[in-house]
């Protein structure tokens, strides 16, 4: 099965790497660009019955740091 | 003198000799090295340092491979024990990622690496890294690291300093880090975690000795003890 592990930065979490691609699109000329926030995106192929709360729990023990990070778990194959 | 150390050693560590140099021209006593894949640290250990570097390439995150790595288990469970445990720049991340110590160390505000000497208020002399200095006295230590802006919620800020629990403030603009936290304490003040290397400034051919005082203070507190 494959899942798809999104992490992204708490809101209220200051993202200078976002802020920096923020400024270098301005730096292209593409106007409207509001904000950027860059997060991680992690594809795991695990065994077909491996639960969600295991899922969580290896996002919680090591993909994402909870103190700042928060994570989405997304299985394409149930989505589309 | 018996001081019985450790220097770990994770694979992309690279201060892990200039901390071991450091406690032994303190204490005169060669640190035990101990490699990150080991299970045991050696018994009846007095002093348990986490070294600079850029262990497991920074891979996922700054010391969050590292946290997860076999010796770390053991180092939670003796820091548990109330062993003094001293983690330098990489190692203060990879304190925070085992969960010992509070927050997280994000990438710098100015998004460079930043290496430089810094001035540095020592906020509070009760503890065993830093009964050598004088609450409020300003020190000179040089930084080197990409990943050191401190960011904890404000609850979390405001429990740090009701408790004297941080030891170590940037006098300048640095990093980003919330409240120019550059070194927090655990709960029993015996885990310190600080982004500046205290072993880079231990000879005068360093440029400051400002760092020894804290091998001094540990080294001397245990050894007493």
């Amino acid at each position: 099965m494959k899942v798809r592990i999104h992490v992204s930065l708490k809101p209220g979490v200051l993202d200078p790497q976002g802020r920096a691609v923020h400024h270098a699109l301005e730096g292209l000329g593409f106007e409207g660009v509001r904000d950027v926030r860059i997060g991680r995106l992690i594809e795991l192929d695990v065994a077909d019955d491996t639960s969600d709360a295991t899922l969580d729990e290896m996002c919680r023990k090591l993909l994402a740091n909870m103190v700042i990070e928060n994570y989405r778990i997304e299985k394409p194959e149930l989505v589309s | 003198m018996s001081f019985r150390s450790a220097v770990i050693t994770f694979p992309g560590s690279n201060c892990d000799r200039d901390l071991a140099v450091a406690l032994e021209q303190v204490s005169g006593v060669a640190p035990h090295r101990v490699w990150h894949g080991d299970a045991e640290l050696p018994d009846r250990l007095d002093f348990i340092g986490l070294p600079g570097g850029f262990s497991y390439g920074d891979y996922l995150r700054s010391g969050a491979m590292a946290a997860r790595s076999p010796i770390m288990q053991a180092v939670i469970e003796a820091a548990g024990r109330g062993v003094p445990v001293l983690g330098i720049c990489n190692g203060f991340q990879v304190l925070t990622e085992a969960g010992l110590l509070p927050g997280a160390l994000m990438r710098n505000a100015v998004q460079t690496f930043i290496s430089r000497e810094v001035p540095l208020k020592v906020e509070t002399s009760q503890s065993l890294f830093t009964s050598g200095y004088e609450a409020g006295q300003t020190i000179r230590i040089p930084v080197a690291h990409h990943d050191g802006n401190y960011f904890a919620d404000e609850e979390t800020l405001d429990r740090l300093e009701g408790e004297g629990r941080v030891a170590f403030r940037y006098l300048e603009t640095c990093n980003g880090s919330r409240r120019d936290i550059a070194g927090i304490l655990n709960e029993t003040g015996t885990v310190l975690g600080m982004m500046p290397h205290p072993e880079r400034a231990v000879e005068p051919e360093h440029g400051s000795t400002d760092g020894r005082a804290l091998f001094e203070s540990a080294i001397n507190s245990l050894v007493r003890a």
